[in-house]
């Protein structure tokens, strides 16, 4: 989960990674209010999970409480690529003297942890990264050992940040372990002009699998942000991730879905969504999954794709069968194609067969079942009703 | 012969007795594993009987490991209690480790999978459905029943696609199929399976699944190219998967210009091996390298 700037700034100042006073607002009104406690100047900054903010006028310095109130008026409800603005972050200004950059993170490669910095901060580091690598220092961390002083200095050292720097370096470290971050990036580190370092901008993505270890944590979801199935299937506890096509697929096993989503693509038709039912799917499951993707108003067809290993293929027609008998009718209306192998093959193929559901299809393998979903999708529900074919 | 997994391989279960453990214990038994005890301080002490075998618990790995010889620990414990776990079994000495255990925090794997190197541990997972040779072992939750033993070594990130490759190529069988997990991080790579495989003279192909993220897939061309006389067979899921999006696995996420499947086949080919487009199409380009007869595309 990537965190927004403000939720950055609460974890930085939790560990002692050196900050600015800041306050969050979502009205232009509170925007104000936040100017005055800061001492009237603020800096007004869009929160939005994404870089650039900047060129598309979504940082703005504010020298009165009304300028602040007007820029968060203006900021508020932005688009920046793509990312609607709901919060303004309005932070004390400061005075710079030189910006540096530094993160860690995950490095799946050698899979252990790797500090990066450079002297080049407030810059985009992938540009850096791309055109001037030396620019940019990279010191791989040893995992049990972690960033100590000594460690600090040496990626210090190794990035051209100042001595200063290293105190921020080891808080930030302790951001990384106590949170289990993934990333945490300040970009910049400044020294302003009285020598103070400070975090000016940060960016934190934390683990989802450590949720657990993190009650906290959870109360960082933007519940406003994504797509409303996705809400509605994380309720659900379903793995689902909604994309623009019009054939819904259903399978089980991540590397599964990702691979009929491929196959349905080389049919000629986008899928709608990845939708994982788990490798030990029982017929809830697929009942619950079957309701999200046929409520898609995207969907033109679905296509089921399910190899038995541990999933029995008879639970899945049952949840098939139970779904289309209990869903609402206004979104059983699309037909369904259905490639049952493996485990209880025989048994699931007869239970589709004698439920005889107008809508449902079965084919027998995975590369005729997508071209019979991309097809279906192409010429649309309502022609498509044609019953138990393909056997 | 078989890489990892074999006849003697002796199996603890660490987990045995939640419910995910009895449930595969059970399969496992059933498949002909030697599983020789479970491990629960709990119920250290205590029999579970599987249908007709009885099965002891042990309060530690290295109690277990003193008792019945056991080289082999299959992790199901819930994701916050895995490191113990496999820490606890990395220091009673064990060959290899099996996490099965889906969620286990990165930082935690970074540290474990650290000690279990240090060791000398072959650590499997985690996320991972584990690994079998058919007809001798089966170490995890891999359907035995699937496919018969044979001529073909498989390593794969993904569970299901390893299950629908499996039961494609039934008939010509497998010697190992290892399921080496979808997380970011991992013990056992694509190239430690592909180095064990080229020794394995019960191997003559090796069929290789990947998936998006990482650069595992593209050190595994590499490795092809310097050190795998044997044909490879690869496929790569994930072409439509959008940037920024974890789809499903952990690891499965395209990040800015990594990652994507298309670099990964790209890689692949380069080295020499064969790309299925689909899972299909890759059980054809098998046939085709071993001589064997074209089924009815299962």
């Amino acid at each position: 989960m990537d965190l927004f700037e403000y939720q950055a700034h609460e974890l930085f100042a939790r560990h002692g990674v050196p900050v600015l006073p800041a306050e969050v607002a979502d009205d232009p009104a509170r925007a104000r209010a936040a100017a005055r406690r800061l001492g009237g100047a603020a800096v007004v900054k869009a929160q939005v999970k994404t870089g650039g903010r900047g060129k598309a006028g979504g940082v703005r310095l504010a020298t009165t409480m009304d300028e602040a109130e007007a820029h968060a008026a203006a900021i508020l409800g932005m688009r920046i690529k793509g990312h609607q603005v709901r919060r303004v972050m309005l932070a004390e200004p400061a005075d710079i003297d030189a910006e540096f950059y530094v993160s860690y993170l995950l490095d799946r490669t050698h899979r252990t942890f790797l500090a990066m910095a450079s002297a080049e901060g407030g810059m985009d580091i992938e540009e850096v990264a791309a055109t001037r690598p030396e620019a940019l220092a990279r010191v791989p961390i040893d995992a049990e050992e972690g960033v100590t002083e000594a460690k600090a200095r040496e990626i210090a050292a190794a990035g051209g940040l100042p001595e200063a720097a290293v105190p921020a370096l080891v808080a930030l470290w302790r951001v990384f372990v106590a949170e289990d971050a993934l990333l945490v990036e300040v970009n910049p580190l400044v020294r302003t002009t009285s020598g103070r370092i400070v975090a000016l901008d940060g960016k934190v993505t934390l683990d989802d699998n450590a949720g657990i270890l993190h009650p906290d944590h959870a109360g960082y979801q933007d519940p406003q942000a994504g797509d409303p199935l996705e809400a509605a299937a994380r309720a659900k506890g379903l793995n689902y991730v909604k994309l623009d096509g019009r054939v819904g697929v259903i399978g089980n096993g991540a590397g599964l879905v990702m691979s009929t989503l491929d196959v349905v693509a080389r049919c000629g038709a986008a899928p709608a969504n990845f939708l994982d039912i788990g490798g030990g799917a029982s017929a809830d499951v697929m009942a619950d999954g079957l309701g999200i993707v046929l409520g898609d108003p995207d969907v033109r067809a679905v296509f089921v794709n399910v190899f038995g290993g541990i999933t029995a293929c008879d639970a899945v027609a049952q949840g098939i069968v139970r779904a289309l008998r209990t869903l609402d009718p206004a979104v059983v209306t699309k037909p369904i194609v259905v490639r049952l192998d493996g485990n209880n093959a025989q048994e699931g193929r007869a239970i589709l067969a004698a439920a005889a559901h107008p809508l449902v299809t079965q084919l027998d393998t995975m590369d005729g079942a997508a071209r019979r979903a991309a097809e279906l999708a192409a010429t649309g529900p309502q022609l498509a009703a044609s019953g138990q074919g393909g056997h | 012969m078989a890489i990892f997994l074999d006849g003697g391989s002796r199996i603890l279960v660490q987990g045995m007795t939640g419910t995910e453990g009895m449930k595969h214990t059970r399969r496992m038994l059933a498949a002909g594993s030697a599983v020789v005890g479970g491990v629960n301080p709990r119920k250290a002490g205590t029999r579970v009987s599987f249908d007709s075998r009885e099965v002891p618990v042990f309060g530690s790995v290295a109690d277990g490991m003193a008792a019945t010889g056991a080289d082999t620990s299959v992790v199901f414990v819930p994701p916050r209690f895995v490191k113990d776990a496999v820490d606890e079994a990395v220091d009673a000495g064990i060959g290899l480790v099996v996490v099965i255990t889906e969620g286990v925090p990165v930082h935690d794997t970074v540290a474990f999978r650290a000690r279990a190197e240090a060791a000398g541990t072959r650590l499997i997972g985690p996320n991972c459905p584990g690994l079998i040779s058919p007809g001798r072992s089966n170490a995890g939750i891999i359907p035995a029943d699937i496919t018969e033993p044979g001529r073909i070594g498989l390593v794969s990130k993904s569970g299901t696609l390893t299950y629908q490759l499996m039961y494609e190529l039934r008939d010509i069988g497998f010697s190992t199929a290892v399921g080496i997990g979808g997380d970011p991080v991992i013990g056992t790579t694509h190239i430690d399976a592909l180095a064990a495989f080229e020794a394995d003279p019960d191997t003559e192909l090796v069929v290789m699944i990947g998936e998006i993220g990482g650069d595992a897939e593209e050190r595994a061309a590499a490795y092809i190219t310097e050190h795998v006389t044997k044909p490879v067979v690869g496929y790569v899921a994930g072409f439509t998967a959008p940037e920024g999006r974890t789809m499903g696995h952990a690891g499965a996420i395209v990040s800015g210009s990594s990652g994507t499947a298309q670099a990964k086949k790209e890689a692949l080919e380069a080295a020499g091996v064969a790309v299925g487009r689909t899972p299909s199409e890759t059980a054809r380009l098998v046939r085709e390298r071993l001589g064997a007869p074209v089924q009815g595309t299962a």
